[in-house]
């Protein structure tokens, strides 16, 4: 590992003080997978700004009804969170299927939304990877690929984005918030993560130099009847190989309102915006959940070795959709 | 030669530790991870290296009461805070209610996992004490009231720990068996809900 300086920062203004504009320099969370990317060398700060005494650690409600979560929450904090439990069901189980205990009692919510892919060739350095080393190729296109990205990549990149409580804050319609040095700033959840294009190195809008402070969810009662369903290839403790966060308000027979949103199938937290159109307005029923499904499987691309993950998605929405719909009858 | 010291001063740091209540100041670089300040530095060896990459849970301390992995967590970054180790868990000659549980229900095999087992375990009952759901809860809203601590719960909450020798059924039951006799002599406190507070 590369040697480094170490300082901790008190607040959000010294924090981004510190690390100024310089590229070799990183912010410090919980360090669940910025410690682990500079001991496989993937990750080589010359600086960290320790950031986990920050004053971002509260989760509160807003009068309007919005929940602001700050961005040294813990996720075992963020799951434990009564509001979080009882508004939005989905997110609380997205973080609690993700990790262990001990990690979850470690990473924070800012670093959770930058955590990096788990592709095999991002993480081994002696391999070639457009994303870690731009211009150096992607070998999984032709090698190793099972559990890489359906939807949205590029002939540059195909890797998938780890996390499972940004699938969940993509469902609700989050708004993460910043610090830069010219003042705050936020942008949508939905804008965060950039297209992979020719550019797989660059992953967000967040603006160099810039901190995330926090995330805000808008009310939506429809999440409080949401639901996150992960597949994985062991019972605990794995990323997913497909997951699904989703709400949905039936009346009558008729899907009133409905969020979808996917994980692990694209480089970032994929939100089922053709999926919900075909719902919205149609009978809650199978028929309607296929078809909703296959709207947003319509522009899926699979790889030689990845394909089992157009039916997963299928089974996955059809399957919980209809729990959804049973449990909003009784 | 001089310029070379210096450089080396702006990649370490004297730091004071306490760990199990008391204070120990040492020079790191802040490479130093806690699991290998424990180990190299401060002969505190019952904190075991299994995968040194945050998988397999051997290397698991409380820090200010909560269970974290110490092979990710910088020693630098931890000075501050409150750190348990397996040599400070029991009350003297007394041993916790986990440790009994664990040699009274053969609970490892090795046991080379069995600290991690241990620490992991009792950050776990605090956290199942503090109403905290799982990923097998059926219901988190916080309406639906804590869940029972079945086998189902605790085989989930305790998936960071692994054993290679395979003691899962023993651990289990040694888990089941303290959560009960930890409840009834109230030696668990409030350390999960009261975010931030010491051991």
């Amino acid at each position: 590992m590369r040697e480094f300086e170490y300082q901790r920062a008190f607040d959000v203004a010294g924090a981004v003080a510190l690390l100024g504009a310089d590229p070799d320099t990183r912010f410090l969370g919980g360090g669940t997978n910025l410690v682990d990317l500079m001991k496989s060398g993937v990750e080589r700060p010359a600086r960290l700004v320790d950031i986990r005494e920050l004053p971002l650690d509260e989760i509160q409600s807003a009068p309007d009804g919005s929940l602001r979560i700050g961005a040294t929450v813990t996720n075992g904090d963020l799951a434990a969170h009564p509001e979080v439990r009882r508004r939005f069901p989905a997110l609380a189980q997205a973080v609690l299927a993700g990790a262990s205990g001990q990690l979850r009692n470690m990473a924070t919510v800012g670093g959770n939304l930058l955590q990096r892919t788990r592709c095999g060739y991002f993480t081994d350095v002696t391999q070639p990877c457009n994303k870690r080393v731009p211009g150096t190729g992607c070998p999984a296109i032709e090698g190793e690929h099972h559990n890489h990205a359906i939807l949205g990549a590029s002939g540059h990149c195909v890797a998938v984005h780890p996390s499972d409580m940004a699938v969940a804050l993509a469902a609700f319609d989050a708004v993460v918030h910043f610090a830069t040095a010219d003042g705050p700033g936020e942008v949508p959840l939905a804008d965060f993560y950039l297209p992979v294009g020719d550019t797989p190195h660059r992953e967000t809008v967040l603006p160099a130099g810039a901190l995330i402070t926090g995330i805000t969810l808008p009310p939506a009662p429809v999440a409080a009847h949401s639901r996150y369903r992960k597949i994985r290839e062991r019972a605990s403790y794995a990323f997913a190989i497909g997951s699904l966060a989703a709400a949905l308000d039936v009346q009558d027979g008729v899907v009133r309102d409905a969020r979808l949103a996917l994980g692990a199938v694209a480089s970032r937290p994929w939100r089922a915006a053709a999926a919900e159109r075909v719902l919205i307005g149609a009978p809650a029923d199978a028929e309607t959940y296929v078809a909703a499904a296959d709207a947003e499987l319509a522009a899926a691309r699979p790889l030689p070795h990845n394909g089992y993950k157009v039916d997963l998605v299928r089974n996955l929405v059809v399957a919980v959709l209809t729990e959804l719909a049973e449990e909003a009858a009784r | 030669m001089r310029k070379k010291l210096l450089m080396a001063s702006s990649a370490s740091s004297v730091i004071t530790l306490k760990i199990n209540g008391e204070k120990y100041t040492l020079p790191v670089d802040h490479r130093t991870t806690l699991l290998d300040a424990l180990r190299e530095r401060l002969a505190l060896t019952g904190t075991k290296k299994g995968c040194d990459q945050g998988q397999c849970g051997a290397c698991t301390v409380l820090l200010d009461g909560r269970r974290a992995v110490s092979c990710l967590q910088l020693a630098v970054a931890a000075e501050g805070r409150e750190i348990t180790t397996i040599e400070g868990v029991a009350d003297g000659d007394r041993l916790h209610p986990v440790q009994q549980a664990f040699l009274d229900l053969d609970g490892f095999q090795c046991g080379y996992c069995t600290p991690g087992q241990i620490c992991s375990a009792i950050g776990m009952i605090e956290e199942h004490a503090a109403g905290w759901p799982s990923a097998v809860t059926e219901d988190v809203r916080p309406e639906a009231g804590p869940p029972a601590l079945t086998v189902e719960e605790i085989r989930e909450r305790m998936s960071g720990n692994l054993c290679r020798c395979g003691a899962y059924v023993s651990i289990v039951e040694a888990v089941a068996r303290a959560a009960e006799v930890c409840v009834d002599d109230e030696t668990v406190s409030s350390v999960a809900g009261a975010k931030g507070a010491a051991a």
